[in-house]
């Protein structure tokens, strides 16, 4: 047994909360951890000192006072009574305490929420599946809870050669078909576009959180061509119409639907879609920017030409430093960001910790992810997670020991067509800053002494 | 060995093959599944015009009567020249009659240029008439006739000084506006980002070649770019959105979420969580008019009642010719709590 003299309260104190040992906290934490941070300790350095004094006082009851973590020692109350019972929550929601992770719209960004964005929270995610409420959300016309015993699903052609009989399918007719279930990531074509000339935003939700990841469930869209009796030599493209008020339409390359991964997709991690995400039907097209995969799916038209909609000739177009525009810019370049630590965290000490974060790519899977603590002078390879899978999120993760001093991190993607994630100096050489879609820039955080992240760029 | 007798047998065999007629082996890629759509379906729904003009509409329509249109249904959020970008993005300017000879907007070259409106950029008219007829006004889609697409087209035709004012646009005339669209060569397709060569006519490689480097890959790190201090608070309190829990805390840059969510009165979130916001602001007269120009215009007068059921049911006049849509989801209660707290001005605590 240990001599009351050999009690040192700071050890004690920073073993029993190891991660609470800098002098200010009130620079770094919020106001409620604070408040938790020094009552904790301050009880806990009180229990010490009262201990310190009952020594001098007596030696017989100081020896009576238990020593240690009060949240062990004292009894608490959820093991203490009863809890909740079954089905209190039909459908089961986070814990109360995880409220701050939600989908968050970014200020002036646009006018109106019913022709707007909001961000997922990859701050705070695990893994690579985004939980189906997280998912982000583009409406161009509102959303809708579309009843699906109304919903109905067209294929025709836009001239009766392209398909032998054009059909309509209810949800009934297309839950009975053979199905797939896959992993794939979505990224608006926009995503990080705010930062194309400079930094814009704080947070990685706000520069890379239209991005999500689900397991799609549904029917490719190859089987259901070839039920209306397609002529695969003849069709060049088909066209992708949602039933909300936008009618939302994209030109989709036929080729993608040909190999069978253009999935019309009723079921999104195990459950149906979301009506934010389409409910009941939606398009997925594995690799290809967020806006073709198109929502409260009403028609697949075929055809041989392309469409040129609003959302292919106005917007999602990518303005070069010529003042020419790329269009019918859809594959997503690979991409990596590091998620924790990231812009507007702050590490809580020196030491270990797990630099984790994701790689995409819309042309495959991901082959190697790299991480640079020094701006991107040296680099490490980072541990990819299993699974590894084509067209989808692929979480990484690296050891690293903070020393206290200022330091930049970054991740650099590279998939397996060989392909490397650009730094901005590369990318801007060539497209300029005014592109607005498809920024896939490699993303620094710079760390400073007090362990505060921040959003930067490094050329 | 059970052995049939010779009767049996031939009734077996009958059997046989009178199932097999009544139920033909059918391959499992036969479905069975969906019907074929009828002629009128296919026309109800594939309303959609090609560059080519494949699926144009025939129909006509003026100038002036798309002003007509324009100023009925499309000025509340455009504004009266198409400029407005208080709800969207402008949709006229920027254009020279230079463009309209060249095909190519000589503004977007132009790094310092503020902005892009849709006919800066859009090379193809037929993308204007399908969007239009599909998808606009936009709190009444699809609601236009094919005439009113051609003249509220033709209107904005002419804002932009490519028609004349006695321009009459129809499914003959909208071909000689292709050869006039300002940015009509403004697009390109030598990029790596469709997955077949169907635009660009060859394999294109990606037009980033980076390489992997793993030790000493530069003489030093330049930051070009930080986040200003004043921005960090620009996206509330960073705190509030980060797991309270974990290797990271996130930074305190504003009050906290309870804070404001005291400070905030009900009925403001109230008019969020409902769907109210996506037409109607406090202050500034959006889709809808501003809850303080409700709140003037029925100043001193018990209207509780007619508000409610404005909201509940809609209608339109009492502001211009953009329909109130029926709120036909919130509760009596709630939708109570909003019409008093509108006719207040919509105090923000």
């Amino acid at each position: 047994m240990r001599r009351r003299s050999e009690i040192d309260p700071e050890a004690m104190a920073r073993a029993a909360n190891p991660a609470r040992i800098r002098k200010a906290p009130e620079n770094f934490l919020g106001a409620e951890e604070i408040a938790a941070v020094s009552g904790g300790r301050r009880d806990f350095l009180r229990g010490a000192f009262a201990a310190a004094a009952a020594l001098g006082a007596g030696a017989a009851a100081a020896q009576d006072a238990p020593k240690g973590d009060e949240m062990i020692l004292k009894p608490q109350s959820w093991a203490t009574t009863l809890g909740q019972p079954v089905a209190a929550t039909p459908y089961g929601m986070p814990s109360k305490y995880e409220g701050g992770l939600i989908r968050r719209q970014s200020p002036g960004l646009t006018q109106v929420a019913g022709a707007s964005v909001s961000f997922m929270p990859l701050q705070g995610m695990f893994g690579i599946i985004t939980p189906s409420g997280l998912h982000f959300e583009r409406h161009h016309q509102g959303w809708y809870d579309i009843d699906p015993n109304k919903h109905r699903f067209m294929i025709n052609g836009s001239t009766p050669e392209f398909v032998k009989k054009a059909k309509v399918y209810t949800l009934d007719d297309l839950m009975r078909f053979p199905s797939v279930s896959r992993m794939h990531f979505i990224e608006c074509g926009a995503n990080t576009g705010m930062e194309w000339g400079n930094v814009a935003v704080p947070t990685v939700q706000y520069t890379h959180g239209m991005l999500s990841c689900s397991e799609y469930t549904g029917v490719p869209l190859r089987t259901l061509l070839e039920d209306c009796g397609v002529d695969w030599k003849k069709a060049k493209f088909v066209l992708a119409e949602g039933g909300d008020g936008s009618a939302m339409t994209r030109t989709i390359p036929i080729e993608l639907v040909a190999s069978g991964e253009v999935i019309v997709a009723y079921g999104m991690n195990g459950e149906m879609l979301r009506p934010e995400n389409g409910y009941p039907l939606r398009l997925v097209v594995p690799g290809v920017q967020g806006v073709s995969w198109v929502k409260w799916l009403r028609r697949i038209e075929v055809g041989d030409k392309p469409w040129a909609t609003k959302d292919e000739a106005v917007h999602y177009i990518d303005l070069m430093p010529d003042g020419q525009h790329r269009q019918y810019t859809s594959i997503h370049e690979a991409k990596s960001v590091i998620t924790s630590p990231s812009g507007g965290q702050t590490l809580l000490d020196k030491g270990f910790y797990n630099i984790t974060g994701l790689a995409w790519s819309g042309r495959g899977k991901i082959a190697r992810v790299d991480v640079s603590f020094d701006g991107g002078i040296n680099w490490v390879e980072a541990k990819l997670q299993t699974p590894v899978l084509s067209k989808c999120l692929t979480r990484f993760n690296v050891a690293w020991n903070w020393d206290g001093k200022p330091a930049i991190l970054q991740s650099r993607a590279t998939d397996e067509t060989g392909y490397v994630q650009p730094g901005y100096r590369m990318l801007r050489e060539v497209r300029g800053t005014r592109s607005i879609y498809h920024n896939n820039a490699i993303q620094s955080w710079k760390v400073v002494e007090s362990g505060d992240v921040g959003n930067v760029q490094v050329l | 060995m059970f052995r049939f007798s010779k009767p049996a047998l031939a009734q077996a065999i009958f059997l046989a093959a009178a199932l097999a007629a009544a139920s033909p082996a059918r391959a499992l890629d036969d479905f069975g599944l969906g019907r074929a759509a009828t002629p009128d379906e296919v026309k109800a729904w594939d309303i959609d015009v090609r560059p080519d003009f494949a699926g144009l509409p025939k129909g006509s329509g003026t100038v002036s009567d798309g002003e007509t249109v324009w100023e009925g249904k499309c000025a509340v959020c455009h504004g009266t020249f198409g400029e407005s970008n208080k709800v969207f993005s402008p949709l006229i300017g920027g254009v020279t009659k230079d463009d309209v000879k060249s095909g190519h907007v000589a503004a977007l070259k132009r790094p310092d240029y503020p902005g892009r409106t849709t006919f800066m950029k859009v090379a193809t008219v037929s993308t204007l008439f399908d969007y239009i007829r599909r998808a606009m006004p936009w709190n009444a889609p699809k609601s236009l006739s094919n005439d009113q697409v051609y003249a509220v087209l033709a209107y904005m035709l002419n804002l932009s000084e490519i028609v004349p004012d006695d321009f009459v646009l129809n499914e003959q005339t909208i071909r000689d506006v292709q050869k006039m669209m300002p940015n009509r060569n403004g697009m390109i397709y030598d990029h790596a980002m469709w997955p077949s060569t169907a635009f660009s006519g060859k394999k294109v490689k990606p037009d980033t070649h980076a390489k992997v480097c793993m030790k000493n890959c530069k003489d030093k790190v330049e930051v070009a770019s930080s986040l200003p201090e004043y921005a960090l608070s620009s996206h509330g309190n960073i705190a509030d959105q980060n797991r309270h829990v974990g290797q990271v805390r996130g930074q305190t840059t504003g009050p906290s979420a309870a804070d404001s969510a005291a400070k905030k009165h009900p009925a403001a979130e109230l008019a969020d969580t409902s769907g109210c916001l996506a037409c109607h602001a406090v202050d500034t007269k959006l889709v809808g008019p501003s809850y303080k120009d409700v709140a003037e215009k029925y100043k001193g007068q018990d209207v509780s009642g007619l508000l409610f059921k404005k909201i509940r049911e809609g209608g339109e006049g009492a502001w211009g010719d953009v329909a109130m849509p029926p709120m036909t989801d919130i509760k009596d209660d709630d939708l109570k709590t909003l019409v008093a707290w509108i006719l207040k001005g919509a105090p923000s605590k």
